[in-house]
């Protein structure tokens, strides 16, 4: 087999919903994706967007109308569920509330027919693993979520799966658990080098946990790519709007550069290099961080709102009819107040053509 | 100084409590209704027959139990006379078919009711209890229509000429098995479809996303969450089927006595209370014993649950 062939390939997966009052839901509509042999894909997007019902249809649990899913080379998508080498981590955990920990773990093993001293040693490795040694004779409902939610984890990796499916694993758990169990999970995908998939609606934990994303809107994957790509240089609106801040601006495009509305001229040296986008009107996407606002007393913009996030000053400036958003340390800078001018100027390489 | 304020009896009475003046009702019913009942049956199994048969003559006797195992022949001696131990046996072994044919029913039903949308769900479970509307006697004699020689089953079949003469259905223990189960399975359904329906489906996804095949999934992880619903199931059907008297005398045609015909015809055509008594305490004391053993077995298995063949791990 190509070593380099993906470790799982969505071709043209469509699946459609009826609704109760007889309408329809694309909730995929011809998705496409490859990911790779031991990495960690991000599924993300909004609520409703089909990024989980593409999960199930990998794992089994929903049938595709159409199109063809492969794990290593071989079709599975009419596989039965449970011949599938593939296992997933529920948003409920769906631990058997009847069974212990331990059985709870043993579960997958016995129905590989894994002989039983194979299946205690494994077990005890997986509790390790998550680091719930010990606690394998209790009853899920004797465990926090946080707990539960690595006996989940606990027992879909026990299967040793060609790919793991995690289905917002970390949405149930608090905060700070949250981001203990996001650089846990990324130890784990290292540690066994399985192939992750991960489904949330939560950028921060896309941004940290992916090695690639694939922005879901409406049935569609919108883009993919590294995080910090997807971050940088968004496809669309709805990509720069929907992960992280985003000024998104309206222009008129040139060889020279781009003339902003309100704004004013931008040097060509301020879009992403190789930039390209068909001249004429144009809409940009820049971030908060790229964007500077001086104090100006000709400025084209005038300050609404000044705040503090973290270390970074945030200000809000109106110009003409867009508002402009600007993160910058606050350390060293002479903070603007609210009604003083500014003038407003880009990072170099830094503003996106992006699709309305 | 003023002693620190201390809630009275009243004032520590707490919400949602309710004073037992509220439990009387019940009190005075289970009393009335139930108690004194089983204190009189239990009084009549230890006297003696009436002169005529009907009541009892206030005399202290065990000849009521001894009935049970012994028969008295004219000439006055005793011999062992097993007829009412194998009516118990009857009796057992009916409501034991009855319990597993509704068992075996109940659960494909209860699951599937279970697993209808909701809005659809209530009407479907309110449609389990269309027999309740009419009075069992109607709906047992009804069997005796559907199940006779000249009936709908053997029309059909005839007509469709897979018999020729009809099939002697009616009067037979098939016919009170058929009886008994139709009149038990509401009982087995609601139960287990209560169950069912509190029953996270998604533990069945994740079973069958580890692995497990259809009947895998259902021996494993579905039939241990609803096993508090068949338990219920079981004691609801069993226990009243272990009593029952319509369906043999109806449809049994009196070949197929249980116990209760049998009590039945010691306060009516044999006039003999105290052993009409007496059989009653029997049937208690078995009944209790059945529940007994229920609750042990309910026990035990709740405690070997999810170990499915492989045993302890730890």
């Amino acid at each position: 087999m190509d070593a380099s062939a993906p470790a799982l390939s969505v071709r043209d997966v469509t699946k459609t919903f009826q609704t109760p009052e007889g309408g329809q839901i694309h909730a995929l509509d011809s998705v496409s994706l490859d990911i790779a042999d031991g990495s960690f894909m991000v599924l993300l997007g909004p609520s409703g967007c089909g990024k989980t019902t593409l999960l199930r249809c990998i794992a089994g649990l929903e049938s595709p109308d159409s199109g063809r899913i492969d794990l290593r080379g071989q079709r599975i998508d009419d596989m039965p569920v449970w011949r599938r080498r593939v296992n997933t981590v529920f948003q409920s955990y769906a631990l058997f509330p009847h069974m212990t920990v331990a059985q709870n773990i043993a579960f997958g093993l016995q129905m590989d027919k894994v002989p039983g001293d194979i299946i205690k040693r494994k077990v005890n490795e997986s509790l390790d693993m998550v680091h719930l040694s010990g606690l394998g004779s209790r009853k899920p409902s004797q465990l926090s979520g946080g707990q539960q939610q690595r006996v989940a984890l606990a027992r879909a990796l026990a299967k040793e799966p060609e790919v793991l499916l995690l289905d917002e694993p970390l949405s149930a758990l608090d905060l700070k658990l949250r981001r203990g169990m996001q650089s846990e999970l990324k130890r784990l995908q290292r540690e066994t080098s399985i192939t992750f998939v991960l489904v949330t609606h939560d950028q921060d934990e896309a941004m940290a946990m992916g090695d690639q994303v694939a922005v879901f809107n409406t049935g569609r994957i919108v883009q993919v790519g590294e995080p910090r790509g997807v971050y940088l240089r968004p496809c669309s609106r709805f990509v720069a709007d929907f992960i992280g801040e985003a000024n998104v601006l309206t222009g008129a495009l040139d060889t020279y550069g781009l003339v902003i509305e309100s704004v004013g001229f931008v040097p060509r040296d301020r879009l992403v290099p190789d930039t390209q986008a068909a001249l004429g009107q144009v809409h940009v996407a820049v971030r908060p961080e790229n964007v500077s606002l001086q104090i100006d007393p000709v400025g084209s913009a005038k300050v609404t709102d000044v705040s503090y996030v973290g270390g970074d000053m945030r200000v809000e400036a109106l110009a003409a009819t867009a508002s402009i958003v600007s993160r910058v340390p606050s350390q060293g800078v002479q903070p603007p107040r609210i009604g003083d001018l500014v003038s407003v100027s880009f990072t170099e390489g830094s503003l996106t053509v992006v699709a309305d | 100084m003023k002693a620190p304020w201390s809630p009275t009896a009243r004032q520590r009475h707490q919400a949602g409590q309710g004073s037992w003046w509220s439990g009387l009702p019940g009190v005075v019913y289970l009393i009335a209704l139930v108690f004194l009942p089983l204190v009189i049956i239990f009084i009549y199994s230890f006297l003696s027959r009436a002169k005529l048969g009907v009541g009892v003559k206030w005399e202290f006797s065990l000849t009521p139990y001894t009935e049970l195992l012994y028969s008295e022949s004219l000439s006055g001696g005793r011999s062992f006379d097993p007829t009412y131990l194998q009516i118990i046996a009857n009796s057992f072994w009916y409501a034991i078919i009855t319990s597993a044919v509704c068992l075996v029913l109940s659960i494909p039903i209860a699951l599937w009711l279970a697993t209808r949308p909701p809005e659809r769900r209530t009407a479907l479970v309110f449609a389990v209890t269309i027999p309740f509307w009419t009075s069992l006697l109607i709906r047992t004699y009804s069997f005796i229509i559907i199940l006779n020689d000249n009936g709908p089953i053997n029309g059909l079949l005839k007509g469709i000429g897979i018999i020729d003469e009809p099939i002697a259905m009616l009067y037979t223990p098939f016919a009170t098995v058929v009886g008994l189960v139709y009149t038990f399975l509401p009982f087995m359904i609601l139960p287990i479809y209560a169950s069912a329906e509190r029953f996270d489906f998604r533990l069945a996804e994740a079973a069958y996303d580890l692995g497990a095949a259809k009947w895998t999934v259902l021996r494993r992880v579905v039939l241990p969450s609803i096993r508090p619903g068949i338990i219920a199931g079981m004691v609801l059907v069993f226990i009243p089927a272990l009593g029952s008297y319509l369906a043999p005398e109806l449809l049994g045609g009196g070949k197929t006595s249980m116990i209760a015909n049998v009590i039945a015809a010691q306060f009516g055509a044999s006039r003999n209370w105290p052993f009409g008594a007496a059989l009653s305490v029997l049937l208690l004391v078995i009944t209790l014993l059945v529940l007994i053993t229920f609750a042990v077995v309910a026990k035990r298995a709740s405690r070997a649950a999810g170990r499915g063949g492989w045993e302890a791990l730890i």
